[in-house]
């Protein structure tokens, strides 16, 4: 440790600290045969529904028939006007939706179809909207084989459609835009959510610690056992750890494994070591870096000592430590350790 | 069949966020020590774990893995782990009993709905080609359920506020309900569309919960309990993830597990011969639907918890019923109770158990 404590950890208990956390990833699917037949028809402005052994329409196409269970045979065209079936109004569009402005949510039955789709309706305003209007397609002016190649529908009333039939037609001859007319067999659809993350009493108390330079555990009520990060429950015992015991930032390596597989994110050039430090005093051992020495010097037992950033940079967070590093004091017994292993 | 009871049960307070983590751990402790003080049984008693509950929620992978030091799960226990509501857990538990590989067995659900932006969260949970990708919220989802029965004169919007007053009415005696208080149609009708046709009142809140369910096998359970309420039929059936290629005005789903489920009682009035039932419905006119599936005429007592509409605890609230309806038994106040438990958008999944007094 090299600087005193700044703030009093025997302040009372404030609120948990809590951080913005957006979590975004890609889906990318495999559409398999019957939905790649429906994509790759958006994609050039047509809609397919599938018919079942019932003799229903069923659109969107359904992949295996609800009553025979057979894949379906080919595809049939429907709409792709359609009438509303139900619908209900976003006042407020969410991050995501089709439309920007103020629209509604409709199953839509096409014409032909015996089901219903969803999809958005672009009608400006709630008193537009009723139960067997009729509404037609409005396709996204660049189109992939995805559901969102509606961009949306529209009430019919709104009048003819801008894009003529001639162009359309041409539109499909042409067959998909850079797709060479090969049919779409993937979709990727982008998530995105934003969550507020939380740490626990226990968490806050270890992380504002960190700020000032300190590692504080906390001590299980029930077995004694000092846990670094502190847990909401001891998970021998499960009831809340409630003592702090303040820590030194030397400890020893339990066990380790060198990283020589680069990956995304990668901040230190493998190859690098990646150890679990105990420190002296607590019954947990926690995943840390270990530089300062060539890797295969590492040991079982080898003393080791944080490395802190400079105090200027310290936050509520474990980057306080930059790396562990070898104290050259004599290594640990096994036996001192098996038990964390 | 072999016998296996409800013998306790225990909510969290049911509330619009908690300061708490994710991982569900302040929630649970309390409520695992509450229901042990109940049944006088420690944490070694218990032969099977399982919890319900969401890493979509909880926004980060494994959430339920941290919630397991809630259990204080060492030395190693028996745990499993479903990404349902803990109602479709206790229906894990219950095999588990069932099967003898364990006599005491406790499900729990957790569900920190506050984390995140919910409506979006829940998108989804839909298919994931056609719907999920527009990003329908789950109010609005309702709302085109809640319109089709409006259309069709199945109900009016109320016969959808009256849902949400008796609900309110019926918190007021669940200390542990968001909801809760006197009110009247007349107030409801008068506030403005959430997402036309729906309400505010029409809609569960969000809400932050978890709750546990202790079963046991049959000799356990008349030694741990005065009065535990049998299980005499556990069944859960799920309808299209289509919206459009189903009849959402009613629920086939809750009708074939509500009529799988009574097949198990000792006849009595009423389709599945209950005195009180609670409904897990997330949103006023899905009680309609409910009632009507599972043939819930008077003078069966629906929701005296107050049911979701006062307290929606995501992953959590579906267990919930379940207790809430073994409590009337284990009380005395019924002979017969039903707990209800949904999952999906507009009632997509349901689950019905039938408890008994014996």
């Amino acid at each position: 440790m090299t600087e005193p404590a700044a703030a009093p950890l025997s302040a009372p208990l404030s609120a948990p600290l809590s951080a913005p956390l957006e979590i975004s990833f890609d889906y990318t699917r495999s559409l398999g045969p019957v939905l790649s037949q429906f994509m790759t028809g958006l994609a050039e402005r047509t809609i397919l529904g599938s018919r079942g052994g019932d003799g229903r329409v069923y659109v969107p196409p359904a992949e295996y028939d609800p009553v025979t269970f057979a894949p379906p045979a080919d595809l049939v065209p429907v709409g792709p006007a359609g009438t509303v079936l139900t619908w209900s109004w976003q006042p407020e569009p969410r991050e995501g939706q089709p439309l920007r402005h103020p629209f509604a949510w409709a199953l839509i039955r096409l014409d032909g179809a015996d089901t219903a789709m969803l999809h958005a309706v672009d009608a400006g305003c709630a008193a537009r909207m009723s139960t067997g209007m009729r509404v037609r397609p409005r396709w996204a002016a660049e189109r992939r084989g995805h559901i969102c190649d509606i961009e949306c529908f529209e009430p019919e009333a709104d009048g003819p459609v801008l894009t003529g039939n001639g162009q359309q037609a041409a539109s499909q001859s042409a067959g998909v835009p850079g797709m060479d007319g090969r049919p779409v067999t993937m979709m990727t659809t982008p998530v995105r959510l934003h969550y507020q993350h939380t740490a626990s009493a226990e968490e806050s108390r270890y992380l504002r610690a960190l700020q000032a330079g300190k590692l504080i555990g906390q001590r299980c009520p029930a077995c004694g056992k000092v846990y670094i990060p502190p847990r909401g429950a001891c998970p021998v015992d499960g009831v809340p750890t409630a003592t702090d015991v303040e820590l030194p930032d030397t400890g020893i390596v339990t066990t380790f494994c060198v990283v020589n597989v680069p990956f995304h994110g990668q901040r230190i050039p493998s190859p690098y070591l990646a150890a679990q430090v105990l420190l002296d005093g607590a019954d947990i051992a926690f995943q840390h870096l270990i530089l300062g020495c060539e890797p295969d010097e590492v040991r079982m037992g080898m003393r080791v000592r944080a490395v802190w950033k400079p105090a200027a940079e310290w936050g509520t967070t474990a980057e306080n430590i930059s790396h562990f590093e070898p104290t050259g004091e004599p290594d640990a017994p096994y036996d001192s350790y098996a038990r964390h292993l | 069949m072999s016998d296996v009871a409800v013998i306790g049960f225990a909510e969290a307070p049911n509330v619009r966020s908690t300061d708490g983590t994710t991982n569900g751990v302040e929630m649970l402790v309390p409520i695992f020590r509450e229901v042990f003080e109940q049944t006088g049984l420690t944490k070694s008693d218990v032969g099977f774990w399982c919890s319900g509950s969401s890493d979509y929620l909880a926004g980060r992978a494994f959430s339920f893995v941290s919630a397991v030091d809630a259990i204080g799960a060492f030395p190693p226990v028996m745990e499993s782990h479903v990404e349902m509501d803990g109602a479709f857990a206790l229906y894990e538990a219950w095999v588990k009993v069932l099967t003898g590989e364990a006599d005491i067995a406790l499900a729990y659900g957790f569900g920190k709905s506050s984390a995140g932006d919910l409506r979006r969260v829940l998108a989804l949970q839909l298919d994931p080609y056609l719907m999920a990708p527009l990003w329908p919220d789950s109010v609005a989802v309702a709302a085109l359920q809640a319109r089709l029965g409006l259309d069709q004169g199945l109900w009016t919007e109320r016969a959808m506020a009256e849902v949400a007053v008796r609900s309110r009415a019926a918190a007021m005696s669940n200390a542990r309900a968001q909801l809760s208080g006197q009110v009247s149609a007349e107030e409801l009708l008068a506030a403005p569309m959430l997402a036309d046709p729906l309400r505010a009142h029409d809609c569960a809140p969000v809400t932050d919960g978890a709750a546990v369910v202790i079963i046991a096998a049959a000799d356990r359970a008349r030694e741990l309990c005065e009065r535990p309420a049998w299980i005499s039929g556990f069944e859960h059936r799920i309808d299209s993830g289509q919206l459009g290629a189903r009849d959402l005005t009613r629920s086939a789903s809750a009708a074939a597990a509500g009529t799988a489920a009574a097949a198990g009682a000792v006849g009595a009035a009423g389709a599945v011969g209950v005195d009180v039932a609670e409904l897990h419905a997330p949103f006023t006119h899905q009680e309609l639907i409910l009632r009507d599936a599972l043939g819930l005429a008077e003078p069966v007592l629906v929701n005296p918890s107050g049911g979701a509409l006062a307290g929606n605890p995501l992953f959590a609230a579906g267990l919930a019923r379940i207790g809430h309806a073994a409590r009337q038994i284990i009380s005395g106040a019924a002979d017969r109770a039903l707990g209800h438990a949904t999952s999906g958008p507009a009632l997509q999944q349901n689950l019905v158990c039938v408890m008994e007094a014996r």
